[in-house]
């Protein structure tokens, strides 16, 4: 069993943090339906945290708990050391959690750099009468978010479609871009909703490792949501195994893949 | 008795070289001193250009040649540079001769063996790099490299892993340069002012197309003095603007990126990734363009696609006004006498598509257009003249430094390679082949004295290896063939491949041919058909494919290439010398011909004798008669696995006019 407050040391010879994020007890009801039934998990500071489950298991209403759009019927979400409050999403991403979607969001009348600069919103502070005058610090402001902007941009090897159009790219190159987008709020803990979803292999090799190498250079903390077994077990370092809005494993990949309630689920047993 | 022009540059720069200066270290130094706040490298990073002055180069190459004086680069080392054209890694190779080091760039596409090969040959003790990838490779050999000692990378990511206890970052090496002034700065200024004009400045591996690459030795002599007479041949300025994106091991590139630019002052810019290339090239919009006939291939195959998919007004409006320009273009740009009215109708054109077209591929300003390596077809050629854009035709090599014969302004055509280059003297010998020497000739070839012997003689002449001509009326070179690829055929007749496969080569559908016939008595030839070319045809024609190859085998394919075989004949058969070498049967490949699977030069030059051998049993098909060949090739990916490629391939016949070849007459 790992330390609850203290931290360990990967596989590969990572040192992981103490707990940034901790979900205690929670349950997710939409009217009688029980989405999430009394689950606790946590997510340590640098780690890649994987939440995995067959279709319906609740993985994406406990990304949407954990980024703040839904709030747990029962249960509380500890961030940072404090319990957090009901908040409005725009106020979770201010505390630093950004994320993507499993059905890409991004706009795509706007160029790919537009886009990204859209992840920079919750860092600018100038009024409305600045920005549009383009004035003092505004500019100032938007200077700096865009170099910041521009690294995302290079770091992700998308240099190339900076100025087309989101609209014209095929789709794992928006995957991308919606992750450069998440980047570039420099945000503490990153949520990808199935970042491979719907790509081929070598997307997909690439996209692994773009997640390892985002947690590598800047320590972002990351939890994602994956169907694909194969990519989980690769790149995280510790695992949820949810199956009917239950928790049925956590630990490191070598523990999940050998849990047998996790074999059953993944191969179909009888539930009672 | 006379002395020749080449003895006078000797005699004139023998003792101190030009003005004093006798290294790229000193041209620096000069510039610095001279135009420190000129403009001297540019390079597009984060989405902006960020520019370096001539003085800040200056600083940032002497901090690293400090850096490497502190990881022990001693006199006469070699540094491997490898990666694509970035500042950092010019700053290096100069940083090296500061040092008394020689550099040694290579190909960033190399195999892992072939960059084991040139590194093992040329002893490199210390190896620059651009990325992990670099990196990884030069891990992957270092086991058979004796003399290696250190590793510099400039990017860093994905390395922070690594044993750094041979690795080093470029720019933790410049801060202990900066650091270790004190201690290193006399050693670097004694090191620098020792360098001589015959010197080696630079050590280039020729691609080679065949047996293994050579190193050629060139002098600071060689490089300066090149540099030096093409500039002002050109009249190159110390505001023209290069954009710097040909492999840096080719010499073409340290000419115009270093020797030129140092010795002009002009600015070199670098692109921010490969795929941009096309962007950066007309934010840069450069003055001075050099490219090889590929790549104004693919830009003019690209223009014309996307004209097909233009609209009604716009493609008839391109059209209409590019057959006024290829009518009178060229004539108004080498200033020869066009009526008022066709200079009206030119001056519209301008604003209403070539001003817009040249402004779309980058080339709005270029004063001085080069192009060399291959032949160039002349419809390409004629395109990008008629639109007003100065494109010139070079011959050159290694060897010489670039520059053996070039193009004056207003005497450019595209079958001829122009006129001897300034210092550079031409002599053709009995059997056709070609030699020059000059004040670029090459030093040596490294370790390899036997090569050297055999190129060059002892009053420095030194063979191309190619057979040409000079036009009796007009004073021109032309080339033919390279010397030993000429043969005969069985009946006698004069058999030079690359005559036919260039004419094959100019249409837009065909990318590579490959011509057999040597010691036979007919010519068969492999085609490779253009994937970009053919497959927009294709989906015009609403023809489906589900591969390269059933592409390649698609009957309709055949036919329009068995056409422009045909036309190809029709056009041979008029040259008397080589009407012999018309193709009676050919066959397109399965594969695309690939330097990864070593049937081409990393410079794209095709290896007749490796396919002749590789495709052994297709060649023998050619000329059994048989109609169709099952056949497997073995590929290389480009991280190294292998496949497999299975095929049956179609072999055509091709019709040929009737002539009585002539033997060939020995002179």
């Amino acid at each position: 069993m790992l330390d609850q407050t203290e931290g360990y040391i990967t596989a590969d010879g990572r040192q992981i943090g103490g707990t940034l994020m901790e979900m205690k007890n929670i349950t997710l009801k939409f009217g009688g339906l029980v989405a999430i039934q009394d689950i606790s998990f946590d997510i340590r500071e640098g780690e890649i945290r994987a939440i995995i489950g067959p279709n319906g298991a609740g993985k994406s209403s406990m990304l949407n708990i954990i980024s703040g759009f839904y709030t747990p019927t029962i249960g509380e979400v500890w961030y940072k050391g404090a319990k957090r409050p009901p908040m409005k999403p725009y106020e979770v991403a201010r505390m630093g959690v950004a994320r993507t979607f499993q059905n890409i969001a991004l706009f795509e009348g706007m160029t790919v750099l537009d886009n990204v600069m859209t992840g920079r919103l919750t860092h600018m502070k100038a009024g409305i009468g600045a920005q549009a005058l383009w004035w003092g610090k505004a500019q100032r402001e938007e200077i700096e978010n865009r170099e910041i902007c521009e690294k995302v941009i290079d770091f992700l090897e998308i240099q190339n479609i900076r100025k087309t159009p989101v609209g014209r790219l095929p789709y794992g190159l928006k995957k991308r871009v919606e992750l450069a987008r998440a980047l570039a709020a420099e945000p503490s803990i990153l949520l990808l909703d199935e970042p491979m979803a719907g790509m081929n292999v070598e997307e997909k090799e690439d996209m692994s490792r773009f997640i390892l190498d985002v947690n590598d250079e800047f320590g972002t903390t990351i939890a994602l949501i994956e169907h694909d077994m194969g990519v989980v077990m690769d790149i995280s370092d510790r695992v949820v195994v949810m199956d009917y809005g239950k928790k049925i494993g956590d630990g490191t990949p070598d523990e999940v893949r050998n849990n047998q309630d996790v074999i059953d689920a993944y191969l179909g047993v009888a539930h009672d | 008795m006379p002395v020749s022009a080449w003895e006078e540059f000797n005699l004139a720069s023998r003792v101190e070289g030009v003005e004093g200066l006798r290294s790229i270290p000193a041209l620096l130094h000069r510039n610095a001193t001279e135009m420190g706040d000129a403009p001297a490298y540019r390079e597009k990073e984060y989405g902006i250009w960020q520019s370096w002055t001539w003085a800040e180069a200056e600083e940032e190459i002497e901090a690293f040649a400090l850096g490497l004086l502190n990881i022990g680069v001693g006199r006469g080392d070699y540094v491997a540079v490898i990666g694509r054209n970035r500042p950092t890694l010019y700053w290096s190779m100069v940083a090296a001769q500061m040092c008394g080091a020689i550099p040694v760039p290579l190909y960033q596409d190399a195999s892992a063996e072939e960059m084991a090969y040139v590194l093992d040959h040329c002893g490199a003790r210390f190896v620059v790099v651009a990325d992990q990838e670099q990196v990884d490779k030069v891990i992957e050999v270092q086991e058979g490299l004796h003399q290696f000692e250190h590793m510099i990378y400039v990017d860093p990511r994905g390395l922070r892993k690594y044993d750094h206890s041979h690795l080093h970052e470029f720019s933790h090496v410049q801060a202990q340069g900066r650091a270790a002034r004190d201690e290193f700065i006399e050693e670097l200024n004694a090191r620098r002012s020792v360098l001589g004009y015959d010197d080696t400045c630079v050590m280039l591996y020729t691609s080679g197309t065949t047996g293994k690459p050579k190193g050629v030795v060139l002098s600071n002599r060689n490089i300066i003095e090149a540099a030096r007479s093409s500039a002002e041949f050109d009249h190159l300025k110390r505001d023209d603007e290069v954009l710097a994106y040909l492999p840096m091991a080719w010499v073409g590139d340290f000419i115009f990126s270093i020797g030129q630019a140092y010795w002009k002052g002009f600015c070199v810019n670098c692109p921010e990734s490969v795929e941009t290339l096309q962007t950066d090239l007309r934010e840069i919009a450069p003055s001075y363009y050099f490219a090889p006939p590929r790549i104004f291939e693919t830009l003019l195959t690209q223009i014309m696609i996307r004209m097909e998919d233009a609209g009604k007004t716009k493609k008839r409006m391109f059209d209409h006004f590019m057959a006024h320009a290829r009518k009178v273009g060229p004539s108004i740009l080498d200033g020869k006498p066009v009526g008022a009215m066709d200079r009206a109708k030119y001056a519209l054109g301008e604003m209403l598509v070539y001003g817009p077209l040249k402004n779309a591929m980058g080339f709005s300003k270029v004063r001085v257009g080069y192009t060399a390596g291959e032949a160039i077809g002349p419809e390409i050629f004629d395109f990008y003249r008629s639109l007003g854009i100065n494109l010139k035709q070079l011959y050159g090599q290694t060897e010489a430094s670039v520059f053996i014969t070039v193009q004056p302004d207003g005497e450019v055509r595209s079958d001829t390679v122009g006129v001897p280059a300034p210092g550079v003297e031409i002599k053709i010998a009995e059997n056709g082949e070609v030699f020059y020497r000059s004040p670029g000739t090459f030093v040596e070839y490294y370790k390899n004295p036997e090569s050297t012997a055999s190129t060059k003689d002892a009053e420095g002449w030194v063979a191309t290896g190619d057979a040409g001509f000079f036009e009796e009326d007009t004073g021109h070179l032309r080339i033919i063939d390279r010397a030993k690829d000429v043969g005969q055929m069985a009946s006698g007749a004069l058999f030079a491949p690359k005559y036919v496969e260039n004419k094959l080569k100019f249409y837009p559908d065909i990318l590579e041919a490959v011509v057999f016939g040597a010691g036979q008595d007919r010519c068969c030839a492999f085609i490779n058909i253009d994937l970009t070319a053919v497959g927009n045809w294709a989906e015009r024609n609403n023809i489906a494919y589900a591969s390269y190859q059933e592409l390649a085998q698609h009957p309709q394919v055949i036919e329009t290439v068995r056409a422009h075989v045909e036309e190809v004949n029709a056009s041979v058969a008029e040259d008397d010398m080589l009407s012999g070498c018309q193709i009676h049967r050919f066959l397109i490949l399965h594969k695309e011909l690939d330097a990864d699977d070593g049937e081409m030069t990393r410079t794209r030059k095709v290896k007749r004798k490796v396919i002749g051998e590789k495709f052994g049993d297709l060649v023998a098909a050619l000329y059994d008669g048989s109609d169709t060949i099952y056949t497997e090739t073995e590929v290389t990916y480009e991280d190294g696995r292998k496949g497999k490629i299975k095929a049956t391939l179609k072999l055509v016949d091709a019709a040929v006019v009737p002539v009585t070849p002539k033997a060939v007459a020995a002179e």
